[in-house]
């Protein structure tokens, strides 16, 4: 990689208004990340140190189950309690023409105006799993920011869609009644990967169904897990039942930050590098650096900020080419 | 993937003005045309659209206003991107517009005005011809 002490010293005034909270600079560092890889790998390189201090809440569900709408309300609800909050939102890229239109943010733009509040739309650019490339990225943009909790909406989803386990720290999956045909389609992907279930439009006939549904599939779950998914109703139009989804969203994260929650945050760390490593080489050999016994220093590393995850995986990658050459 | 950037646009809908059609359709053709293209929905404030167009770091901003109020609402909205350093945004108008205001409104830094019956390919053009090439 070229350096320039131009560019170089360029990254570091946008990472420090970044730190600083500068709206302009957030904007455009999460614009280099989603346009250029180079530069966004040394950006990230100087933001990542400043992250891991905010909560991230994953938004998923069938599109029209009243995501961006929920969204809002959650905004109004933890801007009550005198959280700084980001969003990332996400809409699909055309296969044809790679177009895109995004609607999410038309449902907060309320929020807008508030200072303590940054909302950012983000097309999929045609990468599958529910949230685009440059999702994780964005959110360091905003952790580093220093927001308290960061928001990511999915596109609307079904079965495969469920990346987003790897970018939040709480996945809320949220249904609406009368898509009970669409429960039982769902059910092998999205249903395993809920912190907190909502069935949002609670108002409408079938409400109490779509509950009974998903508690009924959540008791045939043969493991006994150390944290049971709420079922919660709620009416994002008039905001009934949200206070009480933020009060879930933060026992689940007490629940993280302490005994199983460590090592599902280690899990996810752990993920970050991996993720990382994918963007440098091919899947085949990421097995082969799994077995490194630089693998589990690193991730130890990056739990404690001392190396972000892509310059981790530039030290595996280096490291293999040279051993070939031994061979 | 693709290291092309791509273009991004923010079509809004300032002050008291429910009829969006035409933002949706211009919109829908900027989306077609491979753009990926943010609407800000009905009755936005000059200060919401500002502060989008900022967040969302778009190249193009697109104003779409059939109430008649573009000659009280495109100042303030200019005013504001002046002052928050987005000069180098590319703006153009929409919707019903009179001929006598064009002028005036081109004063104000905004490129181009397209009245009803513009053909959406015009538009396209224009915006892939004038879009700022940001990093």
């Amino acid at each position: 990689m070229e350096t320039s002490a131009t560019l170089m010293q360029e990254l570091q005034q946008l990472a420090n208004n970044v730190i600083n909270g500068d709206k302009r600079s957030i904007a455009r560092a999460i614009t280099l990340i989603e346009n250029n890889g180079e530069k966004a790998q040394r950006l990230i390189a100087l933001l990542y140190p400043h992250t891991g201090k905010t909560h991230i809440v994953g938004i998923t569900g069938p599109g029209g189950s009243g995501k961006s709408t929920l969204i809002e309300k959650i905004i109004s609800e933890l801007r009550r309690r005198g959280k700084t909050v980001g969003v990332v939102a996400t809409d699909p890229s055309s296969p044809f023409t790679g177009g895109a239109f995004l609607g999410d943010r038309i449902r907060m733009q309320k929020f807008t105006t508030d200072d303590d509040v940054f909302i950012r739309s983000m097309a999929t650019r045609n990468v599958p799993g529910g949230i685009a490339k440059a999702t994780r990225e964005a959110v360091m943009v905003l952790d580093a920011a220093g927001k308290d909790v960061v928001i990511v909406e999915t596109v609307g989803a079904g079965q495969a869609e469920v990346d987003i386990i790897k970018v939040a720290h709480t996945v809320v999956v949220v249904f609406a009644p009368g898509l009970g045909d669409e429960i039982q389609a769902i059910k092998a992907g999205i249903m395993e990967i809920a912190d907190i279930f909502v069935v949002n439009k609670a108002d409408l006939e079938n409400a109490n169904k779509a509950v009974t549904d998903i508690k009924a599939s959540l008791e045939l779950n043969t493991k006994e897990k150390a944290w049971k998914p709420p079922v919660l109703q709620t009416i994002a139009l008039t905001g009934e039942g949200i206070e009480q989804l933020v009060n879930e969203i933060f026992q689940h994260k007490t629940f993280l930050e302490k005994g199983a929650g460590i090592s599902k945050r280690r899990k996810k760390v752990e993920t970050e590098l991996v993720e990382a490593i994918k963007d440098k080489v091919a899947d085949l050999i990421i097995e082969k650096l799994r077995k490194k016994k630089g693998f589990n220093e690193l991730v130890e590393k990056i739990l404690n900020r001392k190396i972000d995850p892509y310059s981790a995986a530039t030290k595996l990658v280096s490291e293999l080419t040279f051993n070939q050459k031994e061979d | 993937m693709s290291s092309e950037r791509k273009i991004r646009v923010l079509i809004a809908k300032p002050g008291l003005d429910s009829h969006d059609r035409g933002a949706k359709i211009v919109a829908r053709a900027l989306r077609d045309a491979g753009m990926e293209v943010i609407y800000t929905g009905l009755r936005q404030t000059p200060e919401q659209i500002v502060e989008t167009v900022l967040q969302e770091d778009v190249d193009v901003l697109g104003l779409s206003i059939l109430s008649g109020a573009h000659m009280a609402l495109f100042p303030r909205i200019m005013e504001l991107m002046q002052k928050k350093g987005l000069t180098d945004v590319l703006v153009f108008a929409g919707g019903i517009i009179p001929d006598e205001d064009v002028p005036h409104i081109k004063k104000m830094g905004i490129k181009e005005v397209f009245g009803p019956g513009t053909p959406l390919e015009t538009i396209i053009e224009f915006v892939r011809k004038n879009a700022p090439r940001r990093i």
